[in-house]
Order: C-alpha cells, then structure tokens, then sequence
C-alpha cells in the first residue's frame, strides 16, 4: 500500500501535458501574451522545487522544514560563481546541484539523528542558519542577494532568449520527472517507502535505514540545488527570500496542496498555488486570506490533496 | 568592558524572559497535544496590535495590557476550538500546512485592520528614563520588563509544579491518554491551557512592543527562537523552557556583543568585521545543532 501507483493512463496524461506544454511559448506568441513565457518559466522551475521536496516527505517520509536551504544554496552558487567568471551552464548548474547535495549530505546526517516534531525543527533551524549567514556576509550581497548579470551560456542555445529558456527548464523537468519515476520502481524506491511505512520492521530486515533516507535526502537536496541554479537565470537575482523559512513553507505547502507522496504531486500544487496567486492578486489585494482559507480547506478536507482528489496520488495519509 | 557585559546580560536576561512567556505556552501545547502551532507568533502579534489599539483608546499601558491578554486568550481559545481540535489526531505535516495557513490569514487581516505601516506602542511616560543601579544607569523599562517576566516566571512555576491543575497538565505532557483514563477532560483542560498562553504571548507582545516595532511580521521572527528554545529545553517541560529560554536570550544577546570583539582579538579587523555579525546571527541555531547532537530528546524531557 501506499506506493506510487504509475497507471498507463497517468503516463499518458503526463505525456499529453508535456506536448500541451511545448506548444504554450506558440499559442502564448498567437494571443501576444509574450510576457507569460517567463512566467511559465517560474511556474516549473518551482515545480521542479517542490517535486524534489516531495521526493523527501512523501516518498522518504522525513518531514524536512529546511528545503529552502538547498535551494537557496543552488542559486547563490550560480551567481557566485558567475562573479568570479565562471559562466557555462554546463559547468555552474552541475556544481550548484553538487553544492546544495554537500549541504544537504551535511545536514541531513546531522538531523537524521532525530526524529518527529526534532527532525522538523533541526532542519528549520539549520536552514536559518544558513539563511542568516548568507545575510550577514557581506561579500554575498546580504540584505540585498546578489544580481546575476547575464544568463548562464550553454552552446548552441541562447538561454538570454526566454523561449529557450523555458524549453530548457521543461526538458529539465520532464527528464527528472522520468527518473523519478522510475526511481520510485526501482529497488531503492521500493525499500524507501517501506521504511516511511514502518521504519522500525525494515531496520529488523536488516536494511541500513539510516543510509537509505541520508541517500533520499541528498538526491532531494540536488534536485532543489537545480531549481534553485535555474531560478536565479529566470530572475536575474540570489536573493535571501529563497533561503528564507517561508520558502521552506511556501514549498511544503506546494507539495501538500498537489499531494503527498505523488510523483506529480510537486508539479500540481506548484502550478495551482502560484496559478492561484496570480488570479487572487488581480481579484483582491488582500488575497493571503483567500489562500490560508483555500489552505485550510485542503487540510481539513482533501488530505491527499489535488492528486488525490483525482486519485493519482497515494490512498493513505 | 565589565559595565558593558552587564548591561548585555541584563538586556539578554530581559529577552530571555520574554522569549520564556511565548515558549511556556507552545512546549505545553507540543507536549500535551504533540501539536506543531506554527501560529503562535500569531498570537503574539495580535497581542501586541491588541495592547497598542486598547492603551490608544484608554490612554493608560495597564489596561492596554490587560485588554490584550483578555482578547487574545479569547482569540486563542476560539482557534482552538475551531480549528486545531481537528489537526490533534493529524500528522505534524497537515499540522504545519494548517497552521502556515492561519499565520498568512492573521497577518493579512491585521494588514486589512491597521494597515501595512508598523503602529506605535509607547512605554509608559514614568518608566521613559534611565535607573542607577549599582553604579550605572540602565534603561528603568528594560528592568521592568524583567522584574515582570521574572514574576510571571515564578508564578507559572509554582502554577505548573505546586497546584493540582499544573499536575493534570504535567501529566497530560508526559502521558496523555494514561492521564484520560484517570478521569481528566484533557480537552477541555487543554483548550484553558491554549487561552492561557496565548494571554502570556499577548503580555510578551505588549511588552516587547514599545521596544521592537508592532509590525506585521513581527510573530515569525521571534516564533522560530520560541522553537529553539523548547526544542532545546526539552519539548513539554516547563523547566526546559525557563532554562532553554534564558540560554538563548543570553547566548544570543551577549555573543552579538562580545563576538565581533572576540574576533578582532585573533583575526585581522577586516575578516573579524564580516565574520562577526554572521558567527553572532547563527551561534544560537549552533547551540540547538549542538544539543540535540548530544542530547537528541533536549535538556530536560518531559516523557517518561
């Protein structure tokens, strides 16, 4: 129970929306709508985000409240390195991903000491530890982030050009997306979910709990460092909003909106949470309230989520 | 040097107090419940906006104060019988989300009623002024603060480990369902305990406002060091609280004040200047990386 279920007819749906997707920068040129192209951009570099959480919390089962310190933690490594003249993509996104893994491998080994509500508030506070030493040096921009100034390079592709921009983020999503995937059939994904399941008997097995949810944690890490190197080409600017615990929150919120514990689940609640945001601001400005209630309601009444509404995600809490 | 240290440790002792009365409320609420209440912070703010709005009308910080405490308990028992009875059997994931989404719901309605602008919170006129104590001068509103929470401290005190109601509440903390079974309504007992720290979050936020500013915001910040403070005092003790509280008023307080000096002793002026602050900002999280590290249930563990 509880694994992910992969049915054809949700492969088929994926596949569907990934070629509704590779059609939007046109059908976005026809209604000269140019401007959204960015917007999409962001909308799946979030998903990409809040996939690799979920990656953590639903699949591996550890609740983390610090994802925005990975990251964060890809962001600043690309405009950093882009300061002192590295500027390939294929170079800088490869480190920022390695990077934020190192944290996370740092982090994770410390916090998966601990468990429940300790777990939750180790992360959290190493996340604001990170967040408040990146503040407060000076030399990384502090208050301010750091800007970066032009786009990373990547050859034969013009990344300045926002319709190539999103057509690298969507290959880059779509790919982490099948891997996922198949990751959550393979071996490893079985013995990680059944250790979210019941810890206790697969440590009896003879399986090295500890090393399996330290690996789940490192790959969710990376992938957040990932995003993270492609949101700071999309907006232009390492700011210490993303390493902020709101982030975190703002993250886990994306995952429980979409679903727990769906391969999607990241995707669905990062689209419909930011989505949301956007048509709330144009109705009220006062359109927080609007989204605590909506979150209210998914609590209180579609535990699973949107993903489980639809019954693509995992049956149980 | 030494009058500078006091002066630092008094103003980080006054801190350590205040954090103390936001974290007794929430490591009961934890301990009892097993809750994550990311809306404590809320409740601080509306205590603080409370008090401001109330000491305007009135004219006097006393019954700004008390007006605060009586609103924001009532606040508190209301979302709590509204809304986080239901999250109790939940898992601390659906607790987290629910109670995010109460933080943006508080802070968008006290933007919709006062604005987004800070408001202002005035100490009293009689405790404006320095006191000599000892032989320098100390700001007479920071000892009051102190003299406050060091009372309410020995109250919650002797409240929690010498009356029959603090002994339900000790017991619900360590073993909740054993504490049913004996005949306590945990529920009701819990949402009076819910009512009485938010009235303690209300008093820290009306005391606190003249100093800090009565902003928006003003909950999360100090909400995350509440966090840190139970979670290093050991979730559900009272004890853990008061001694996780004072470590990190204390610790922080005086190591943004001494550190960046410290440095300059070993490192040159220039690295000492950019390292200091940033060392300073995060020595506390260090601190709770530290003690859960050797002592992974805190200092003082409520469950037996």
């Amino acid at each position: 129970m509880g694994l992910y279920e992969s049915s054809r007819e949700r492969r088929w749906a994926a596949v569907a929306m990934l070629f509704a997707l590779a059609a939007l920068p046109w059908l976005l040129q026809l209604l000269d709508q140019g401007f959204y192209i960015s917007f999409a951009s962001r909308l799946l570099i979030f998903a990409l985000a809040a996939t690799s959480l979920n990656l953590v919390i639903g699949f591996g089962g550890m609740v983390s409240f610090g994802h925005a310190a990975f990251f964060g933690a890809g962001a600043y490594c690309v405009a950093i390195l882009a300061e002192s003249g590295v500027v390939s993509a294929a170079l800088a996104w490869p480190l920022a991903v390695g990077v934020s893994a190192l944290l996370a491998l740092l982090i994770g080994a410390l916090s998966l000491r601990t468990r429940g509500v300790y777990f939750i508030m180790i992360t959290l506070a190493f996340a604001q530890m990170v967040y408040y030493l990146v503040v407060s040096l000076k030399a990384w921009g502090g208050d301010d982030g750091l800007a970066l100034a032009r786009r990373s390079l990547l050859p034969g592709l013009d990344l300045s050009n926002d319709t190539s921009f999103f057509f690298v983020v969507l290959a880059i999503l779509a790919l982490v997306l099948i891997a996922l995937d198949r990751l959550a059939h393979s071996r490893f994904g079985r013995v990680i979910q059944s250790i979210r399941e019941n810890e206790t008997r697969m440590e009896a097995l003879g399986y090295p709990v500890f090393s399996y949810k330290l690996v789940c944690f490192v790959i969710g890490g990376g992938l957040a460092g990932l995003a993270g190197a492609l949101l700071v080409n999309q907006t232009g600017l390492a700011s210490p909003n993303l390493l902020h615990w709101l982030q975190s929150g703002t993250l886990m919120v994306m995952v429980v909106l979409g679903g727990v514990g769906s391969v999607y689940g990241g995707v669905v609640g990062a689209l419909f949470l930011l989505l949301g945001e956007e048509l709330l601001v144009e109705i009220t400005p006062h359109w927080q309230i609007g989204l605590g209630l909506l979150l209210l309601a998914v609590v209180l009444w579609a535990p699973l989520g949107i993903a489980g509404l639809f019954g693509w995600g995992r049956r149980r809490e | 040097m030494t009058q500078l240290l006091i002066e630092q440790a008094l103003n980080g002792l006054q801190f350590g107090l205040m954090l103390f009365l936001l974290a007794a409320g929430l490591t009961l609420v934890f301990g009892i419940m097993d809750m994550i209440n990311l809306a404590h912070g809320s409740l601080y703010m509306a205590g603080a906006y409370f008090a401001a709005a109330a000491t305007q009308a009135s004219g006097s910080f006393l019954v700004g104060i008390a007006v605060a405490m009586l609103a924001t308990a009532l606040l508190g028992a209301l979302v709590e019988l509204v809304l986080l009875r239901r999250l109790y059997a939940r898992s601390h994931l659906a607790q987290v989300l629910a109670t995010f989404a109460l933080i943006l719901i508080f802070n968008e309605a006290v933007r919709v009623i006062w604005g987004a602008q800070p408001v202002l919170l005035n100490a009293p006129d009689e405790f404006s002024g320095p006191v000599n104590i000892g032989g320098f001068f100390y700001p007479s509103y920071r000892l009051l603060i102190i003299v406050v929470g060091a009372l309410v401290a020995a109250l919650l005190y002797v409240l929690v480990t010498r009356t029959r109601v603090g002994m339900w509440v000790r017991a619900g903390a360590s073993n909740r369902e054993m504490t049913e079974a004996l005949g306590i309504n945990v529920r009701l007992l819990f949402t009076a305990v819910f009512a009485f720290g938010a009235a303690l979050c209300a008093l820290a936020g009306a005391l606190l406002g003249p100093l800090l500013a009565v902003e928006v915001g003003m909950g999360e910040s100090i909400l995350i060091l509440a966090f840190v403070v139970i979670v290093i005092g050991g979730i559900g003790s009272m004890r853990g609280a008061l001694v996780g509280s004072l470590l990190v008023g204390l610790v922080d307080t005086l190591g943004r004040a001494a550190l960046p000096a410290l440095l300059r002793s070993v490192l040159s002026a220039d690295v000492a200047s950019n390292l200091g602050p940033a060392l300073a900002s995060i020595l506390i999280y260090v601190l709770m990386a530290a003690v859960l590290f050797w002592r992974p249930e805190g200092l003082f563990p409520a469950r037996g």
